[in-house]
């Protein structure tokens, strides 16, 4: 399979988890949302140049948002992780690419501390806009305030448990591509 | 010139991530608070088509809830047969007609009609579901949506061809005109965005008795909703001193987590209403005007 089909296929299958199975998770609290759609931007490879990254997590937010009737409000935290994922994986994978020759990030690509880190600093940085956009409509600081922690905090969880649960065969990078 | 080149080339990807947010945000923004109609025409039949399919499935999960829903309905509405009823009179001649206008000179005011859930949320602040009706079949705005159990479920905000988008009463746009069962006296239903358990009904006066448990009926102050259908019951009585009017926290008898067959309910009279409430309006300030 390559890249291109299997992220095809990747992002199928997480707009229809997100839409078909967390949305209809049972309301369990107001503070628990599970979200994790935009794992698919964080599994794309390192190959991406920065602005295809940004038109597909656009893409991305945006067919998210046609599920869920709210245009742009997704779309424009995805474009958001989008931008910022480049300078955060720079900081985190190590310089010498000698040693480094993985083709997306995982948890066995860049270390579990990093990969933490990563997935922490996206989610965040989602989650944060996203809810921010939200609040300007409709309102309520705490609960805005408490809403970001929680869901960065379910998101993390799930992403760690599905990186656990289904470990991804990482494909090397080779000096010919 | 060159250096301008050299700056969008240099900035490019700074450059299309301002673009794209920009983009975003005027999607999110430019749309009126909740009829979307121009971003729903295509992302409707594109995803209610999807949507659709899954619910193909997902419908045997709920059959039995939805039985019992359904068999309640029938023996309130078996109840209203006219066969139930003697006549006293027995010169006069009883029809039923679907015309608007029948023999012993009832009019039709609402007109149901059935459709189903294609898609359901209840998480976010701002909840919609999506049902498989559209202006083909007659759906316009402001029609009223009631669940098979007879209780408030919400209101039609965008049309397509097939498929329409429905604001459901968990959304914190919504307001519904509402009265309590006893008194007759008069509020509004509100949701603050919270639990999706619990929506808020105000403007009910002090001197109403209040207990916990009441039933909550639509009010007559509404030219979407036809009256006297339940919305819930009063579960919490919240004591706000700083007004004379009571903060009632209303579970919902619709269980927004599984609606499947709904009703559309058109008022057919809805035009009428609202013209003649634009022209009152307009006289009343005509004659303000003159006044002074």
């Amino acid at each position: 399979m390559t890249d291109l089909v299997r992220n095809i296929f990747r992002f199928i299958l997480f707009i229809l988890l997100q839409v078909y199975v967390l949305d209809n998770v049972p309301a369990l609290h107001k503070y628990i949302i599970p979200v994790i759609y935009y794992l698919f931007i964080l599994w794309l490879p390192f190959s991406i140049s920065r602005f295809w990254l940004l038109v597909v997590g656009f893409l991305t937010g945006l067919s998210y948002d046609f599920f869920t009737v709210t245009p742009g409000l997704h779309a424009a935290a995805c474009v958001l992780i989008a931008y910022f994922r480049p300078f955060i994986v720079n900081i985190l994978i190590p310089k010498d690419t000698s040693e480094f020759n993985y083709s997306e990030p995982s948890a066995r690509a860049m270390g579990w501390p990093q990969y933490t880190v990563y997935v922490f600093a996206l989610s965040l940085l989602h989650h944060g806009y996203l809810l921010l956009l939200e609040w300007l409509d409709v309102g309520g600081f705490l609960d805005f305030l408490i809403k970001i922690v929680t869901t960065t905090a379910i998101s993390i969880l799930l992403i760690l448990t599905a990186e656990i649960i289904f470990p991804r065969r990482l494909k090397y990078r080779t000096n010919t591509a | 010139m060159r250096n301008v080149f050299l700056f969008i080339r240099r900035y490019f990807t700074f450059i299309s991530f301002v673009l794209l947010q920009v983009l975003a945000l005027s999607m999110l923004f430019r749309y009126n608070k909740f009829h979307r109609a121009v971003f729903l025409g295509k992302a409707n039949e594109i995803t209610g088509y999807v949507n659709s399919q899954y619910d193909n499935v997902d419908d045997y999960f709920h059959l039995k809830e939805e039985n019992v829903r359904i068999h309640r309905m029938n023996d309130s509405l078996l109840n209203l047969l006219q066969t139930n009823f003697i006549k006293v009179d027995t010169s006069s001649h009883l029809f039923t007609d679907t015309v608007r206008v029948d023999t012993i000179n009832l009019v039709r005011k609402y007109l149901a009609k059935e459709a189903k859930v294609v898609s359901n949320s209840i998480n976010s602040q701002k909840n919609y579901f999506q049902i498989n009706r559209g202006s083909k079949q007659g759906i316009r705005d402001n029609m009223a949506v009631i669940n098979s159990d007879g209780s408030v479920a919400g209101q039609v905000v965008g049309v397509s061809e097939n498929f329409s988008q429905v604001m459901s009463l968990l959304n914190v746009h919504t307001t519904v005109s509402a009265m309590m069962k006893k008194s007759r006296n008069n509020g509004r239903v509100e949701w603050d965005g919270q639990s999706p358990f619990y929506v808020t009904l105000r403007n009910i006066p002090k001197s109403d008795s209040v207990i916990i448990g009441d039933t909550v009926l639509t009010g007559i102050n509404s030219y979407n909703y036809p009256p006297g259908w339940m919305i819930g019951t009063v579960s919490e009585i919240v004591d706000d001193k700083t007004t004379n009017f009571y903060v009632l926290r209303v579970r919902p008898t619709a269980n927004f987590q599984n609606l499947q067959q709904v009703f559309v309910i058109e008022n057919l009279q809805r035009d009428e209403q609202v013209a003649l409430d634009k022209a009152t309006q307009k006289k009343v300030d005509e004659l303000n005007k003159r006044r002074q």
